[in-house]
């Protein structure tokens, strides 16, 4: 395998890029229906949602609650609107303290 | 569409500065996912040429991971770039509706900020505050994030096991934190939002139990029932873009 890894590290790029790239070089979405706008619009929220659920049960493998600790210290602080960059730091400092409980 | 007017070069380079602003976060969170990278690389046995190239080249954390474990197990050629494939196909999505939202701008130009679409680029880029995304936010925006994951890889090869393991393991709420740091100041003003994010969550909770729909496909099959469906049953709920 390691003789030809780089080449198979560039056929994963390639693979990656493709999907990446099309849609926002190739395709011509300004008749699109607006029911498919309305969808493309839905699509960030959804894919959040599958993003963080269920996922974030499984970042400790030992234990549920660590993950739902974290994303609950995140919701309460994303809750006080505070900026993004303070919604992460304080999910890893309560973790963070929590493992010294 | 009116013809959007001329954008100074002030004005881009302010745009440039708010793009690096807004990755700053996901800089952080890839930052012990990338470590841990490139330390799983390392015991994969991949040399630090490969570990970085990887990181430089793909840009996909999962697939990345998959790939090492893949490595491991001595599988294929095909078969890796395969399920990279896999994996990555919902990126299409997200290009997709980035184009919405896209400044009109040169296609060289779009075809390079596409490498930079990742989960967590394109929802900080698809929940920001810009009317239309431009071409100096979204590289901005990019940049931080693959300048963190690229240096991020080969530091967790080099440096190997430094960090305490408390810590580390404290980090991996990161990448989740900055997800739901996005999500919530839209789920208060929209019901629709909560409905849409809901709606995948459970779908998706449901496939990770159906051992070839978890992982790339789940997130994809989840995002586009809930977007489809959620957009045929919500209807006039507010729009509040």
């Amino acid at each position: 395998m390691n003789d030809n890894l780089i080449w198979v590290i560039i056929g994963m790029g390639l693979v990656t890029y493709i999907p990446r790239m099309l849609p926002l070089v190739l395709f011509h979405t300004n008749n699109l229906h607006p029911r498919v706008q309305g969808i493309l619009k839905n699509v960030p929220f959804a894919i959040l949602g599958a993003l963080i659920f269920p996922g974030v049960l499984t970042i400790n493998p030992d234990s549920v609650l660590y993950g739902v600790i974290g994303a609950a210290a995140a919701f309460i602080a994303a809750w006080l609107n505070l900026n993004v960059i303070i919604v992460v730091l304080a999910s890893i400092l309560v973790l963070y303290g929590y493992t010294f409980l | 569409m009116l013809p959007s007017p001329a954008i100074s070069s002030e004005q881009t380079h302010g745009l440039w500065k708010k793009g690096i602003q807004a990755g700053l976060p996901i800089a952080i969170g890839y930052m012990p996912v990338a470590f841990t990278f490139g330390l799983l690389a390392k015991a994969a046995g991949l040399s630090l040429f490969e570990t970085v190239g990887m990181s430089i080249i793909v840009f996909a954390g999962a697939s990345q991971y998959i790939a090492l474990s893949m490595i491991a197990a001595a599988s294929g050629a095909a078969e890796l770039i395969l399920t990279t494939f896999i994996m990555n196909i919902r990126h299409l999505l997200m290009s997709a509706s980035l184009k919405e939202r896209a400044e009109d701008e040169p296609k060289w130009l779009k075809a390079i900020y596409a490498f930079f679409i990742t989960d967590e680029t394109f929802s900080v880029a698809a929940t920001s505050q810009e009317k239309k995304l431009t071409g100096s936010y979204l590289l901005g925006l990019g940049l931080a994030a693959y300048s963190s994951w690229v240096v991020f890889s080969g530091a967790g090869y080099v440096m190997g096991s430094g960090l305490p393991e408390s810590l580390q393991a404290s980090m991996g709420i990161a990448l989740y934190a900055m997800f739901i740091a996005l999500l919530v100041p839209a789920a208060k003003k929209s019901r629709k939002v909560i409905a849409l994010a809901g709606t995948a969550a459970v779908l998706n909770s449901l496939f990770s139990f159906i051992p070839f729909l978890s992982g790339g496909w789940g997130i994809i099959l989840s995002t586009l029932i809930a977007a489809v469906s959620i957009e045929f049953f919500v209807k006039g709920d507010e729009r509040n873009e």
